[in-house]
């Protein structure tokens, strides 16, 4: 019983696996973990003037944006990477002579510059969908109070829009997350990297297991986490009985900013999921 | 040499490229059946009073839409071709069994947009109000009937933006079979860029034709949902 206990065990974990090539996956996620956040960080400071320049009244500014937007999000993220990575191989004597081939020749920091320009571009449409969600009254309401344009945004807009764009920034972090894979393709070691490496070397196929797993523990560990904010914090917009919110489900009682584009001039592709 | 020479010239790579796109797009087109008709099958299964089909497809759904697209491919490209192996082996053979490279990519592409469309076909099959349904039976339609006669035309309708999405997703998924065996478009200009050693041309170069794909079928999208709520306020 015991023996046949040990040997499914055995057959669920591949223990000696693990202990001879664990600490790679280990040292892969720490530069997944690292790479995503940097990237959705600074994802995020370049998204708000992307936003605004979107929703300016000037045509070249509003253009401008449409055009980045619309070639980061048209355009596989595994193209662009390459397009800066390979990319910037040939325009090297260019980049030594302004002093930024240190930049472009590590894989690690192309990885997070093509990462935050795209996901920029999608951080800046939830923005955008946030903010037309927001109704227009909301603004007017708060400027004839005699509140500045500053304070209207801080008090009135932002934490209504922030409702808004909370799931929609918890679906990008999750899709930054998977992807980050696309790192191993240009010789980063990440998760992803790591599991390719230890592949290279046993031809042992679980270990793709392992590392699917753990990408699903960090993609699941967000989802719930989103779930449980989202309760949290609309709590005030569900009228009735104590467990509305929960009763209301996913869906919730927040607007989706694809429901506020809708008509908008570029039909939203949020990340899928 | 100019990058309008490198492109179109003579003996330019323009021709490998256009191959790639011929691929890319026969590897979108051809997922499609098997990746949104996978999904409504696994919607269907969800909404199935079996428990335990709903918590397999379940699992199924959340294990692939939780991991990177990427390594979903790798999972079901070498978990096919270990299969195959196994099977050739079973069966005695000497020669080693080859999955045909551009097939494993369409049933992982396929396996990945299953996972995906389900959750968009699940909503749009609670859309539709419960009273077509009871409508349908109190006529004398029996279950298939009602499925294919009277739910199923209506879907479309509910299911056209929430699938155009993954239609944008998959298209650029189809870049990540490059790194598999298949020369796709961005195989391509990565061969052709490694042969010149230009790769700000070529990788541009599939960048602006991916951009012309989501684009037209941004446009294609919006006249398919404008001519599918036509009747509609």
């Amino acid at each position: 019983m015991g023996q046949t206990l040990q040997a499914f065990a055995g057959f669920l974990v591949n223990y000696d696996l693990l202990a001879t090539w664990g600490w790679r996956l280990w040292a892969g996620l720490q530069i997944t973990l690292e790479v995503v956040a940097l990237s959705c960080a600074i994802g995020f400071v370049l998204a708000y003037p992307i936003c605004l320049a979107r929703m300016s009244r000037n045509l070249v500014l509003s253009n401008l944006a449409l055009a980045y937007i619309t070639f980061f999000r048209g355009t596989p993220l595994l193209c662009q990477l390459y397009l800066f990575y390979y990319g910037a191989g040939e325009v090297r004597p260019f980049l030594t002579d302004i002093g930024l081939w240190w930049f472009f020749r590590e894989a690690f920091y192309c990885c997070i510059l093509a990462f935050s320009l795209n996901t920029a571009a999608y951080q800046a449409e939830i923005m955008r969908g946030a903010l037309a969600s927001v109704a227009r009254g909301q603004t007017e309401a708060a400027r004839s109070l005699g509140l500045s344009p500053y304070r209207t945004a801080r008090h009135v807009i932002w934490p209504q829009a922030f409702l808004v764009a909370l799931r929609p920034f918890g679906n990008e972090l999750i899709g930054m997350i998977k992807a980050s894979a696309l790192a191993a393709i240009v010789t980063l070691l990440d998760l992803f990297g790591q599991t390719r490496f230890v592949f290279a070397r046993t031809f042992d196929f679980s270990i793709y297991l392992y590392c699917a797993l753990i990408y699903l523990a960090m993609t699941e560990g967000i989802r719930r986490l989103w779930n449980w904010m989202e309760r949290g914090l609309s709590k005030h917009l569900v009228r009735g009985t104590r467990g509305g919110a929960l009763a209301a489900g996913r869906a919730g009682p927040v607007p989706s900013t694809d429901a506020a584009l809708e008509g908008g001039a570029v039909p939203t592709m949020s990340r899928v999921r | 040499m100019t990058w309008y020479s490198l492109l179109f010239g003579a003996d330019g790579w323009g021709s490998l490229l256009l191959a790639g796109t011929v691929t890319t797009v026969l590897l979108a087109v051809i997922t499609v059946p098997f990746g949104f008709g996978g999904g409504l099958l696994l919607a269907v299964l969800k909404l199935a009073p079996s428990r335990p089909l709903r918590i397999l497809c379940d699992a199924y759904t959340t294990f692939f839409r939780g991991i990177p697209d990427l390594l979903a491919l790798f999972i079901v490209y070498f978990g096919m071709q270990a299969l195959v192996d196994k099977l050739g082996h079973l069966l005695g053979l000497e020669a080693r069994l080859e999955l045909n490279a551009f097939a494993a990519g369409v049933i992982a592409l396929s396996v990945v947009v299953a996972a995906y469309s389900s959750e968009v076909w699940i909503a749009s099959l609670n859309a539709i109000p419960s009273g077509q349904g009871e409508a349908a039976r109190a006529l004398g339609l029996d279950r298939k009937q009602v499925f294919f006669l009277v739910t199923l035309p209506q879907l479309g309708r509910v299911a056209l933006p929430g699938l155009g999405n993954i239609w944008a997703v998959l298209m650029k998924d189809t870049s990540l079979i490059s790194t598999l065996a298949v020369t796709d478009l961005l195989r391509a200009a990565s061969e052709a860029s490694k042969a010149t050693t230009r790769p700000l041309v070529f990788y541009s170069a599939a960048a602006g034709l991916y951009l012309v794909f989501s684009i037209a079928s941004n446009i294609f999208q919006g006249y398919l949902e404008r001519r599918a709520n036509r009747g509609y306020a």
